[in-house]
């Protein structure tokens, strides 16, 4: 079929109701672009469209943008082997590995075990850390319990361990049951 | 060795900071790391005799014979490149170094001892720690090289015989309440292998966002009491209602195994498991359960040759093989 205003090789073919009558339209992209205000590139592949997709979600997107300073990793390296290439990739890749992380384990993102009794000479903060993490957790079960006073409670908790003043004056580091 | 839970497994993943994962490691820091860290492990004084394997010059055999023990895994085995495994307290403890983390600390014990295994192995991460500087970071915990395994680095399996549940097609329901608890069910050696002779490995997915105790917790009250209950049923409809068949399953796997001229090992296996299960349920008498338990083990390939001294390949190991239960089974 060809193309109504030009003779060129129809590739657009349109259908209109146009007060109740039914008018059928044949055109090339080229007639279709002009008269119709149809986009340049009106159809985009479903593999270029599905590997966009892809890429706005692993962050294969940004690949050209770093491979890790320590070890050279990039994140298409990480996507073919499965394996992280030093210690480093974790904050490097931070974005990227957070949805990642979450699918794998049960939405956790933040570390809540065991904390090594000496970590470079600074164990005292990365236990703290790691107590906030555990404190934050429970924040948001108790919202999602609707426990509002023990979230207030660990609200507290958390602005103290993080080295703020707590709002409420009464609360100490201690949850006590029934306390308030 | 309890009827039902055959043994309790943790290991944790640790990689030293300063060096790159095992990806990007360059031929010399592999090795440098490896000295380092068997070093440490010599050091730490962690059993009374610790023993050193370097898996890179040990011989097949060897290697196999560790695997068929759960000493290292089929990879750490099949791996190149400067590798080991540290093996101590009668068995109970063994540290791979440079498998895919750099450090892989497992301690294994008989039936259901998590808390035990646990403490252990705490302890001994501790010992490590104390002259090793593990990769940690505040948010992610332990890092290693395997996103699935990073934060607590830990892997809680427990090795189940559930022969009933087979046999009564209910098998099912222990898959779908792992899978309810985000549990991952396996072979006897671990990820990629089969169930063979009914024995299932459970273990835990998730590493991050819990505590090592939660994590066993949920193992210890929730998982396997559920699944030990499904077994225990399926052997008493098993026994109510089809006694003739299970008879019938366990005895010919006892002519099967007394008889035989040629055994492979999935089939000794399979066979090793209906009387098992028939001694367990008193079905057969006379038959040290011991004796079987030894059998699943001494059956293995690597076991066979080097218990008989030689290497024996193809139909002459069958033979072997066929001969060395004949030899255990009848002298009863």
């Amino acid at each position: 079929m060809k193309c109504e205003k030009c003779n060129k090789p129809a590739t657009v073919h349109l259908t209109e109701i146009r007060s109740g009558k039914k008018i059928e339209k044949h055109l090339c992209q080229q007639c279709a672009n002009e008269s119709e205000g149809f986009p340049t590139k009106a159809h985009t592949p479903i593999n270029e469209l599905l590997t966009n997709f892809v890429l706005a979600h692993s962050g294969l997107a940004k690949e050209q943008a770093g491979a890790c300073p320590q070890c050279g990793m990039t994140w298409g390296d990480f996507r073919t082997s499965g394996l992280l290439g030093c210690e480093h990739d974790y904050a490097f890749f931070d974005k990227d590995l957070t949805p990642l992380l979450q699918r794998a384990h049960d939405n956790a993102t933040h570390h809540l075990g065991k904390v090594p009794t000496r970590c470079g000479g600074t164990s005292v903060p990365v236990k703290r850390q790691v107590d906030l993490n555990r404190l934050r957790k429970e924040l948001s079960r108790a919202v999602e319990a609707e426990d509002y006073e023990r979230a207030a409670k660990l609200r507290d908790q958390i602005r103290i361990a993080e080295g703020g003043a707590a709002t409420s004056g009464t609360s100490t580091g201690d949850a006590t049951p029934g306390g308030v | 060795m309890s009827e039902i839970v055959i043994s309790s497994r943790i290991r944790l993943a640790r990689n030293v900071a300063g060096f790159p994962f095992l990806t990007r490691c360059s031929r010399s820091a592999r090795q440098s790391l490896e000295e380092k860290v068997r070093d440490t492990i010599l050091a730490a004084r962690l059993s009374p005799k610790t023993l050193y394997v370097d898996l890179e010059s040990a011989p097949e055999i060897d290697r196999q014979l560790l695997v068929e023990r759960h000493l290292i895994s089929k990879p750490h085995k099949d791996a190149q490149g400067a590798r080991g495994v540290a093996v101590g307290e009668n068995e109970t403890l063994a540290i791979m170094v440079n498998e895919e983390d750099h450090l892989r600390i497992q301690v294994l014990r008989s039936g259901l001892q998590l808390e035990e295994a646990w403490e252990q192995i705490n302890a001994v991460d501790d010992q490590l720690e104390a002259s090793l500087d593990f990769a940690f970071h505040p948010r992610f915990g332990y890092l290693t090289a395997c996103p699935t395994n990073v934060g607590t680095g830990i892997r809680v399996s427990v090795m189940l015989h559930l022969p009933a549940l087979k046999l009564t097609s209910e098998i099912e329901k222990v898959f779908r309440a792992a899978k309810e608890m985000r549990l991952a069910v396996r072979g006897l050696y671990g990820e990629g292998t089969e169930a063979t002779g009914d024995f299932y490995q459970i273990s835990n997915q998730s590493t991050l966002g819990k505590s090592e105790e939660e994590i066993i917790g949920d193992f210890k009250h929730t998982v396997i009491p559920k699944i030990i209950d499904y077994e225990h049923n399926a052997r008493k409809a098993l026994l109510s209602e089809h006694a003739v068949a299970l008879d019938d399953k366990v005895w010919r796997a006892l002519g099967l195994l007394r008889s035989a001229r040629l055994m492979e090992t999935e089939e000794t296996l399979v066979a090793l498991s209906h009387v098992r299960l028939g001694v367990n349920l008193n079905r057969v008498k006379n038959i040290d359960i011991n004796k079987v338990n030894e059998l699943f083990l001494l059956t293995q390939e690597a076991h066979l040759q080097k218990i008989l001294g030689k290497k024996l390949e193809g139909d002459a190991r069958r033979a072997a093989r066929a001969e060395f239960i004949r030899q255990r089974l009848c002298a009863d």
